[in-house]
């Protein structure tokens, strides 16, 4: 990982309107990606971790969404004001995305090469057989065997963990500055998504590619990620190092989730840690710290006012009042 | 082990399912799905079922309870064979064993309350002649139940969809324990749900199991949760139980190639001991279970393989006490 930045998210606002009201679903998000660098980002189902990335690449369905506020500079290009043609320069070239599920990405009545070779071509500039021989290298660097028989089937013909490789080989085959994964194992098996790990690792380590990736799992981001950013209701609550945030988490909702994942190589007896209540509806919240409800540290202030973020050492904040002078004075 | 009362007593259990290859074509083909499993889940114990996805945990649960008709095999219920008992036999015997479903969503009738969702068992054993209860009694046992689950009596009349997920899989669980039942046979009732949600409903069940003695058999496929709930865990792969011990020793001795695997393979949430980890990674991909193969069913992809592997399919012995592994490495063929 280096010291230049590639991408710069500053306060992004992303909103959607429903019958119930409006849901914002991200609601000032800030964060850097540097060249090289494997970002988490980990939290709540419905906390904005979807939508911050679809909000980057411009795919946010409007209506009913909106962007609400903010700036994402791609090497100080702000992506949000920029052209159709110069987004779809950047997306699928520069910037790729892996999707949750494959089969939402890949086209079920194409075969793969069809597919690999059209990308490539458009970004690229290759001729078809260059970049058949490319899509070709990729798959094999995919761990796909005989890439050359499978490219020309169709994606029905994969099982799900090796379509799931194919993805991961699609949004590598350009060479992509930026990879944006969205629980690109998270429907995999244990033992397969080792397997897709390491691949990704191993590739990224091999062409400097940065990752941004979204898990549920607290145990693949202690592996995979450099920094991790925690969100809760649409920000990000807490940020820093790997090692930081699990050896001293500060914020009271990351210091929960922790604690609470029953550990493989440690004995847990009697009960487990967990954080009481319900993850907030994100419809019309009010302007205060949306993790009071929950929190066992939770101050007057916390019900009035959104926390500022505090920073630690290093590369370390938390944006709760605990650690906020101004929650003496108030 | 004599001083182990068993609960259920599953003998050669298979569950295949007949699939059409063409549409004109006669010759049937088979998926299959659970392929000569047995084992014991004992009085006020938890076994956890763990393996890949497909590899057969769901289907033996829902043949355990008789929601398929088992191909073969005998499920001995308190000493009664479900598999040849009759329908009002094996609706007595319902009341002994509940389900409780991976997906919190789907599981739950929408147009019903939760109130009507947790009272159907009791209605249903009461229109059977089984049971008698006033309508009192029911709505006292709704709202005696709902609270056990931490659920607020005031939500009585709720629909499903105004609940979270969490409280879904609440309202499920009080369902399942509506009849007091001894086992409750639960597929993944936590993987569904986020992880601050997930510690709330492990607690739940271990907080249920020390109040009314309950026997579970418990499915995940999450590591780290079947070693925190269960007192001896199964693992299953492809259609076979590979391996049977108590949780501690599953987790500091694994035999098995593929436990092993499974093991060294499962993330630590621990920045330190992921960057010293050492992990077998499998080759190829998880196997279909389309086919019966002739050895074991774990030889294309396990590192130790030899030769008699492929031929012989391995049984599973108990190779230390209490510690049963399907695997030529630890027993001769036979
Ligand atoms: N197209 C849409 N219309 C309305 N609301 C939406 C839409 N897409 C997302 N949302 C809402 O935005 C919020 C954030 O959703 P998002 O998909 O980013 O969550 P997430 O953190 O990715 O969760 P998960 O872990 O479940 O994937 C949610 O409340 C969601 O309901
Ligand atoms: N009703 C059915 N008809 C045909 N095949 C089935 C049926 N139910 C399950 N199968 C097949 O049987 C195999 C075992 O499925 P099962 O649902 O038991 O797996 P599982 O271990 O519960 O997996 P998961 O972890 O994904 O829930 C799979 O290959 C599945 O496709
Ligand atoms: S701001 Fe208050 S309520 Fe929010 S996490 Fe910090 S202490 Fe808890
Ligand atoms: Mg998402
Ligand atoms: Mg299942």
């Amino acid at each position: 990982m280096s010291d230049e930045v590639i991408l710069q998210v500053k306060d992004l606002k992303t909103y959607f309107t429903v019958d119930e009201g409006v849901v914002k679903a991200v609601d000032g998000v800030s964060f850097e990606l540097h060249r090289g660098e494997t970002l988490g980002i980990v939290g709540e189902s419905g906390s904005g971790k979807s939508v911050t990335n679809l909000s980057i690449i411009n795919l946010i369905p409007m209506p009913p969404g909106k962007i609400a506020g903010g700036q994402v500079l791609f090497h100080g290009k702000d992506m949000l004001t920029m052209s159709p043609n110069e987004i779809r320069e950047i997306r699928g070239n520069k910037i790729s995305m892996i999707f949750q599920d494959p089969m939402t990405s890949l086209n079920p009545f194409l075969r793969i090469s069809t597919q690999m070779v059209e990308t490539i071509v458009l970004h690229q500039g290759l001729s078809k057989e260059e970049s058949k021989t490319k899509a070709i290298e990729m798959l094999k660097l995919a761990g796909i065997p005989a890439p050359e028989k499978r490219i020309d089937q169709y994606p029905h013909q994969f099982s799900g963990g090796m379509r799931q490789r194919v993805m991961i080989a699609m949004g590598l085959s350009c060479n992509p500055e930026i990879l944006i994964a969205d629980e690109p194992t998270s429907a995999l098996d244990v033992t397969i998504q080792a397997q897709i790990l390491e691949l990704m690792q191993e590739l990224t380590r091999r062409l400097g590619t940065a990752v941004i990736l979204i898990t549920h799992s607290l145990g693949v981001v202690a592996g995979m990620c450099n920094t991790i950013c925690v969100m809760y209701a649409g920000r990000i609550v807490e940020r820093g190092r790997t090692e930081e945030i699990f050896e001293s988490p500060r914020h009271p909702y990351t210091m929960g989730l922790i604690r609470s994942v029953p550990r493989l190589d440690q004995e847990t007896r009697g009960r487990l840690y967990s954080i009481p209540g319900q993850p907030p509806n994100v419809i019309d919240l009010p302007d205060c710290c949306p993790f009071y409800p929950r929190c066992d540290k939770v101050m007057d202030i916390c019900k009035k006012k959104y926390p500022p973020t505090v920073p630690f050492e290093k590369e370390q904040s938390a944006a709760c009042w605990l650690y906020a002078k101004e929650a003496q004075n108030a | 082990m004599p001083d182990h009362e068993i609960l259920l007593d599953v003998r050669g259990l298979k569950m295949h399912f007949p699939i059409r290859t063409g549409f004109f074509s006669k010759a049937k083909n088979f998926i299959y799905a659970v392929d000569g499993v047995d084992f014991q889940v004992r009085k006020g114990e938890t076994l956890g079922l763990v393996g890949e996805s497909g590899c057969g945990k769901s289907t033996t649960a829902r043949a355990i309870a008789q929601l398929y008709k088992p191909t073969a095999g005998e499920v001995y219920l308190n000493n009664l064979d479900l598999t040849k008992a009759n329908g009002q036999e094996l609706l007595a015997a319902r009341k002994n064993m509940q389900m409780v479903f991976q997906d919190p969503y789907a599981s739950l009738n929408p147009r019903m309350t939760a109130g009507d969702i947790i009272a159907e068992p009791i209605r249903i054993f009461k229109k059977n002649g089984l049971m008698e209860a006033s309508k009192d009694e029911i709505d006292d046992r709704v709202e005696q139940l709902m609270e056990k689950v931490g659920l607020s009596r005031f939500f009585k009349n709720r629909y499903p969809h105004e609940f979270s997920g969490g409280q879904r899989q609440r309202i499920g669980i009080a369902r399942a324990l509506a009849l007091n039942p001894e086992l409750i046979l639960c597929d993944e009732p936590v993987s569904a749900l986020d992880v601050s949600i997930q510690s709330q409903i492990l607690n739940l069940f271990r907080d249920l199991q020390d109040e009314f003695g309950l026997t579970y058999l418990f499915i995940a496929h999450d590591l780290s949760v079947i070693k925190y709930i269960s007192t001896r865990v199964a693992v299953m792969y492809l259609g076979l139980i590979v391996e049977i011990a108590d949780a501690g020793d599953l987790y500091k001795n694994p035999l098995h190639p593929y436990t092993e695997a499974l093991l060294s393979a499962a993330p630590i949430p621990d920045p330190k001991i992921e960057a010293k980890r050492h992990r077998i990674i499998l080759t190829g991909d998880v196997p279909s279970p389309d086919k019966q193969r002739p050895g074991c069913n774990f030889y294309d992809r396990c590192p130790k393989h030899m030769d008699i592997c492929k031929k012989v399919r391995p049984a599973l012995k108990e190779t230390e006490p209490g510690h049963q592994v399907s695997c030529f490495l630890y027993h001769k063929p036979e």
